[in-house]
């Protein structure tokens, strides 16, 4: 089944383009890392699907258009837009009454259960809370909803090493069953590379890379190249030259591994490698990309 | 807290069983109203504490009861002793009608701001509510429960003035001949008729403090009030006169003229201390074209408030 569905996604904010015909197509069961830059149109994309704001183009989460059905995709849908939403002045049991008061598929002995993993007390209120115990208590309700979609949108974001482990551990042992999706976004790239099963680059508001992780990995490769075989390396076109202690690191897309081998250690890159590959040394003036559509430029329009 | 305990197994049967329970609509309303509750407590703090103050004060004042009682009759001259007697509880009732009046106007400019100044709007959002539920849960603060809280809270500090005055002439021994209590029941009544009245009357204000709170992105205050301010002051400059001026003036302080008859049968103006349940005119207030003028124009201001929370996000 088709979770999410875009075909020539637009939004502008006046003269600055953020999604500039997105099409992309995420399925049943995926884990889906939707990686770009500061105002690649990552959250604009995000807030679409979420029925937060108008586009133009065809879009469908759930077979259900967001901006006309919010209120009833959300039965299906949840969403952690980013850290620190939850009302600061709200205490802890008031969430979990509100929650359990207005959505039909919260589980209120399952939202108990992940709650009392945490130091988290019932009669604290939010603000009294540290960052890492606001997102675990947000988890805990969000994981206690029986919802098909998972958005996380920088769901990690200011937290230390600890709890984004602890966070990506327990979506994917208490949460993920396989039938659940789950849409990602993050600058905490490392943090991800061994949860998702989909990878997306996204730039300028143009998806840029859509591929499996399956796919990622065997189709590129990073070579530490001896130096005496670099111009052998070269000849062979990696998409990316990198330098580091001396040594040079090529990356390849495609190229056969047993030719690669010869001309030094080989691994599987970094999600973060191949970002810095596709999107590190852009012409700042691409196809796809208009005047007035810097980075930040939209970032900023779409919070 | 809750009285549903939505607990559902894990299996994916479970799940199917969820799928079907069906919330009623009206729950997301009520959760949505306890909500603004838990959030502002001020909404039930403020008239209480108004109570408390005024019966702080009037605990102080039976020590003087009976000279007091004599000696405002003799300073107030031909003033009806009923209305004496009236005059406590008229005015824990004012007093009560202003503490949440205020309250509501704060309320309503904050109400669609807060929300998006702290970002808990994509909290919100994220959950099965509807924009239309959410602005209907904060209109209905000033609108119903303000008024409703008003009145609960006027009758019960009435009720104590009514016992602490009869305790305190029983301690002094006053003639039991001589009345000492207005006719409690009737006020109440017509403090409730006040009460529907003033906030049908001033709904307009409300549902446009509303929606600016949802519109402006700070300064709600200045926002709603400097533009019809504004419009006043324009007309006066242009045109020498003030129309708008007065409608504004009659918005905020006409609903008594409208809803009430202030003159008795010989033309001689009725002490608003006491107002008799027969002085009231509801006819002629609910066939007041501005009455309706202004409901209209609340409507607006509460369609448009629905309509632009959708569009909005956090600032």
């Amino acid at each position: 089944m088709t979770v999410i569905e875009a075909r020539g996604l637009r939004k502008t904010f006046g003269t600055t383009i953020a999604l500039d015909g997105v099409n992309l197509r995420v399925e049943e069961g995926r884990i889906v890392g939707l990686i770009g830059p500061n105002g690649a149109g990552k959250s604009t994309a995000l807030s679409a699907m979420l029925g937060l704001t108008p586009y133009q183009g065809e879009l469908k989460v759930l077979g259900r258009d967001p901006w006309a059905e919010r209120d009833q995709l959300m039965r299906d849908v949840c969403f952690i837009a980013d850290v620190a939403v939850l009302p600061r002045w709200m205490r802890v049991s008031q969430a979990f009454d509100y929650v359990a008061g207005v959505h039909p598929r919260f589980d209120r002995v399952k939202a108990e259960g992940f709650l009392a993993k945490t130091d988290i007390r019932h009669a604290s209120k939010v603000r009294e809370l540290s960052k890492g115990m606001v997102t675990q208590l947000h988890l805990a309700l969000v994981m206690a909803i029986d919802a098909k979609l998972l958005v996380l949108d920088e769901p990690t974001l200011g937290l230390d090493l600890l709890y984004r482990k602890q966070f990506y551990d327990s979506l994917l042992n208490d949460y993920y069953d396989r039938s659940r999706t789950i849409v990602v976004t993050t600058h905490q790239v490392e943090d991800v590379q061994n949860v998702l099963t989909d990878l997306m680059f996204i730039n300028r508001g143009r998806i840029v890379l859509d591929c499996s992780m399956e796919e990622f990995e065997s189709r590129y490769r990073e070579v530490n190249v001896r130096p005496e075989q670099l111009a052998a390396a070269r000849a062979f076109k990696p998409i990316h030259e990198r330098h580091v202690l001396g040594r040079s690191i090529l990356l390849f897309d495609g190229a056969e591994q047993h030719r690669l081998a010869a001309l030094g250690a080989v691994r599987t890159p970094s999600i973060a490698d191949l970002f810095v590959a596709l999107l590190g040394n852009e012409p700042a003036d691409k196809p796809g990309s208009k005047p007035g559509n810097q980075a930040g430029g939209s970032q900023g329009a779409a919070k | 807290m809750t009285t549903q305990p939505n607990a559902a197994p894990e299996s994916p049967l479970g799940s199917q069983a969820i799928a079907q329970t069906v919330l009623s609509p009206t729950r997301p309303l009520y959760w949505s109203i306890r909500r603004e509750l838990w959030e502002n407590r001020s909404i039930y703090i403020a008239p209480l504490a108004a109570a408390a103050v005024y019966l702080f004060g009037f605990l102080i004042s039976l020590f003087w009861v009976p000279r007091g009682m004599r000696g405002m009759m003799g300073a107030h001259g031909p003033m009806p002793p009923i209305v004496v007697l009236a005059m406590p509880y008229a005015h824990a009732a004012m007093l009560l009608m202003l503490t949440t009046s205020l309250v509501g106007i704060f309320y309503s400019l904050d109400a669609l701001h807060g929300e998006r100044r702290d970002r808990s709007i994509l909290f919100w959002k994220s959950l099965p509510v509807s924009d239309l539920t959410t602005v209907l849960s904060k209109a209905s603060i000033p609108l119903v429960v303000l008024p409703l809280l008003a009145f609960a809270v006027t009758v019960a500090l009435q009720l104590i003035i009514l016992l602490l005055s009869g305790a305190a002439l029983l301690v002094n021994r006053a003639g039991a001949a001589t009345p000492w209590a207005p006719p409690l029941f009737e006020m109440q009544l017509v403090s409730l008729y006040g009460m529907i009245v003033l906030v049908l009357w001033h709904a307009p204000i409300y549902c446009w403090f509303l929606l600016v709170s949802g519109w402006a992105r700070r300064a709600t205050l200045v926002w709603a009030v400097l533009p019809p301010m504004a419009i006043a002051v324009v007309e006066f400059i242009a045109f020498h006169t003030s129309n708008f001026g007065s409608l504004l003036h009659d918005r905020l302080f006409g609903f008594t003229g409208a809803a009430f008859d202030l003159t008795d049968k010989n033309g001689v103006p009725i002490d608003a201390h006491f107002i008799p349940l027969t002085q009231l005119a509801p006819g002629r207030f609910l066939s007041n074209p501005s009455l309706w003028l202004g409901l209209v124009f609340a409507a607006l201001c509460f369609v448009a408030a629905v309509r632009l929370r959708r569009y909005q996000g956090p600032i």
